[in-house]
């Protein structure tokens, strides 16, 4: 029975992908037995199963999903966190220092005040609540005068890279620090600017070429050839 | 803006009752899909207006009262009367309607009953002009929803021609002298056509004539079709977060058509004309 | 003194502007334009100008108008002041209330809404120029617009008006077309569904025109259609061309 479209093809909603003993995968949506694709994105084919990897779109939580977040409010009990999502998130103070919530503890702010940065896990989120964070753990917490760069949430795959090999390649080549938030937001902290601008630069090749095969060579022919310059 | 509503939720038990009637083509009154409520007219109910009358649908219930007064035409039809419709949900017509502007459903309905006498010509607004260009009559058509139990747009408008073919609007001459003069006479409104809408909803494959509320809650579309007294459409509005395929609409046609004559009968015999 | 009327079909069949009866006007679409926007697009169909910019789905504000188990949808079509011959107030007009319903109303049966409970998606439909047809142009930039800001679609909605001039059936009225003309049908089509998600009509048709205007609109729609999906690509495509361009470049 017919596959309509190549592995790696570029689709757009409502464009047929498969019909018959195929199945529909991620953003792909079935109806009278053919399979379409829900987004503009790129056709993946792995064996019977046809799922569109999407190009643009928005973040939605998933527990385990490490995220980078900005602290825009405080409630009796916590932290209003924005995720770059369309659900704010909570940050109640047992996630956030590991004891209950006492009066000598002073004024949440103290903690964390509105606009302060952190890197933290989703512990909680399904479709009746906004998710929930925690800053307890190792390499979690508020973070300070580093840079947060953008980064299509759909293409932070990309940017990680097969088993972290695009991520690694380029950590290594230029020495930073890098926490990639599934939020679609990127922390870089390194101590030679230029770098960092080079970091900068790869996310923006990301942002712009991750439908376009050979990524992983052009970021590593970029980043040398800055390094030189 | 335009925002989803909320929808009334509708109990899960009604909803599938509905359902399940709608594959045997009954309904939960006991109607055929293609069958209209007991409709009831009565005109010249408010004495102060030129022209009124009231129109049951079943539980729905509207007034329209007309008022006939005389002002500049519009710049784009100079030699032309002036027509305008307006439409009020009021809150005491049901319990989700609260008082204030009218919003996105009185504007549609205001202006779909609007297109269907405006696009038939059903009043003769080039015999409404006074003096070219200066003075028209300007007539008022004011839709007033008392009880709503579905199908607004339908009594709305019988409501509507119903009450114009009622209207008697003051006799001015204008004199040598160019100056527009009132007189004692009174004559009845131009009226050439009697449009007749037919709403038809849409629950899941079935095509129902005249939806009651719960109906139209639980409809994904609706549509309206308007029909001459010649049998030409006039009028068509889709309306509902749904879709018709284009048989549906080519049925719904043909539905409408045929319920539209029957209609007219009744508003004829009971309006006059 | 009565004007004569210009006669919208010459002896040849062509209309005022030269188009044959089921010819669509030149249209021009472009997509991401708006950096801000989470998808944008705008579209030129004539002299007609609109812009769309939708945002979402994101936090829905005041947190009452929410839904449980879907994304509420947000539909604002407007027309800017300097976008007709007579410059029109600001102020949302009767007209643009009951188009900014009508046009969420088309839309809404192919955005899957319910991935996304409790949250908004907004639509922005800005009218700059208006020479007809803008509520079908507006329907077909936003559903570029949507599915440029990924958010998952059954289908693209197409949209164009079908109308009768001189009693000729023609698709793509112009505002002159609209005006004088007879009869004027908006149309949008979603392909998938083989159905309409918007219908209006206002003027006079026979049952016969009627079914034949439907028959020409959802062919002028299909072709839509087909520019839509191509100007969708387009963005994605052009990035490739230069990347392998470069690419050669190099080797060379």
């Amino acid at each position: 029975m017919p596959l309509h479209v190549e592995h790696k093809q570029l689709v757009v909603p409502g464009e047929l992908l498969a019909e018959g003993d195929y199945l529909p995968g991620d953003n792909t949506y079935m109806a009278s037995g053919k399979i379409y694709s829900q987004r503009v994105g790129l056709a993946e084919v792995k064996g019977k199963k046809v799922s569109v990897v999407a190009l643009k779109g928005p973040y939605i939580p998933k527990v385990g999903d490490l995220v980078i977040g900005q602290v825009v409010g405080i409630t009796l009990g916590g932290w209003l966190v924005d995720i770059n999502s369309p659900y704010t998130a909570i940050l109640s103070v047992p996630d956030a220092i590991g004891k209950p919530f006492s009066p000598e503890l002073g004024p949440l702010a103290k903690i964390l005040s509105i606009g302060d940065t952190i890197i933290a896990k989703v512990i909680a989120f399904d479709r009746t609540r906004d998710p929930s964070l925690t800053i307890k753990g190792r390499g979690l917490g508020k973070m300070e005068g580093d840079v947060v760069v953008d980064l299509a949430p759909t293409k932070i795959p990309r940017l990680i890279g097969r088993k972290g090999s695009m991520i690694t390649m380029i950590k290594k080549l230029t020495g930073c620090e890098i926490v990639v938030g599934q939020n679609g937001k990127v922390l870089i902290r390194g101590r030679n600017p230029k770098m960092v601008e080079l970091v900068i630069g790869a996310i923006r090749m990301v942002e712009e070429q991750a439908h376009i095969p050979g990524l992983t060579d052009r970021i590593r022919a970029y980043i040398e050839q800055g390094k030189q310059g | 803006m335009s925002i989803t509503p909320q929808t009334e939720p509708l109990a899960k038990i009604k909803s599938k009752q509905i359902r399940e009637l709608l594959k045997t083509g009954k309904r939960i009154d006991g109607r055929e899909l293609d069958a209209y409520r007991p409709i009831t007219i009565e005109t010249g109910v408010i004495g102060k207006a030129e022209g009124s009358a009231t129109v049951s649908l079943g539980n729905t219930k509207v007034l329209v009262g007309i008022k006939v007064e005389t002002g500049s035409p519009n710049s784009d039809t100079p030699n032309t009367g002036v027509l305008t419709v307006n439409a009020e949900l009021l809150p005491l017509a049901h319990a989700i309607f609260e008082p204030g502007p009218p919003d996105e459903n009185s504007i549609e309905l205001a202006r779909v009953v609007d297109r269907g006498i405006r696009e038939s010509k059903a009043v003769d607004l080039e015999k409404l002009i006074i003096v070219p260009g200066k003075l028209a009559y300007v007539v008022f058509v004011d839709i007033y929803i008392l009880n709503h139990d579905g199908n607004l747009v339908d009594a709305s408008a019988l409501a509507a021609i119903a009450a114009l073919m009622n209207t008697k609007i003051p006799k001015i001459v204008v004199g040598e002298d160019g100056e527009p003069k009132k007189t004692e006479e009174f004559k009845p409104l131009p009226i050439q056509d009697c449009p007749i809408p037919v709403t038809i909803a849409k629950i899941g494959g079935s095509l129902l004539v005249d939806p009651v509320l719960e109906e139209e809650n639980m409809a994904s579309a609706k549509i309206t079709i308007t029909i001459t007294k010649n049998g030409n459409i006039c009028a068509i509005q889709k309306s509902g977060p749904g879709t018709f395929t284009l048989d549906e609409i080519v049925e719904a046609e043909k539905t409408a058509r045929r319920k539209a004559e029957e209609i007219r009968e009744k508003i004829l015999s009971s309006a006059g004309g | 003194m009565e004007t004569v009327k210009r006669k919208l079909i010459d002896e040849n069949g062509l209309r005022v502007d030269g188009r044959r009866p089921d010819e669509l006007r030149p249209i021009k679409m472009k997509v991401g334009l708006l950096a801000n926007a989470d998808g944008s697009a705008y579209i030129e169909q004539g002299k007609s100008k609109i812009i769309v910019a939708v945002y979402g789905p994101r936090e829905v504000h005041p947190k009452h108008i929410g839904l449980p188990d879907r994304a509420i949808i947000r539909c604002r079509y407007h027309m800017a002041p300097f976008s007709t011959t007579e410059r029109k107030s600001p102020a949302p007009s009767r007209r643009e209330i009951e188009l900014s319903k009508i046009i969420r109303e088309a839309l809404e049966p192919v955005i899957f809404s319910e991935y996304y409970p409790r949250s908004m998606i907004d639509i922005f439909i800005e009218v700059l120029q208006s020479d007809g047809g803008t509520r079908c142009a507006g329907i077909t930039a936003a559903s570029l617009a949507l599915a440029d800001a990924g958010i998952p679609l059954k289908d693209l909605v197409a949209a164009c008006a079908v109308g009768k001039v001189d009693g000729q059936l023609v698709v793509d009225l112009n505002d002159e077309e609209d005006k004088e003309g007879e009869a004027d049908m908006p149309l949008a089509y979603i392909p998938a569904f083989n159905a309409a998600s918007l219908l209006q009509m206002d003027g006079q048709l026979t049952e016969e025109e009627f079914f034949k205007a439907l028959e020409m609109g959802k062919k002028a729609c299909l072709k839509i259609y087909e520019m839509q999906k191509q100007a969708l690509k387009e963005r994605y495509l052009k990035i490739k061309e230069s990347v392998e361009a470069g690419e050669e470049n190099q080797e060379a």
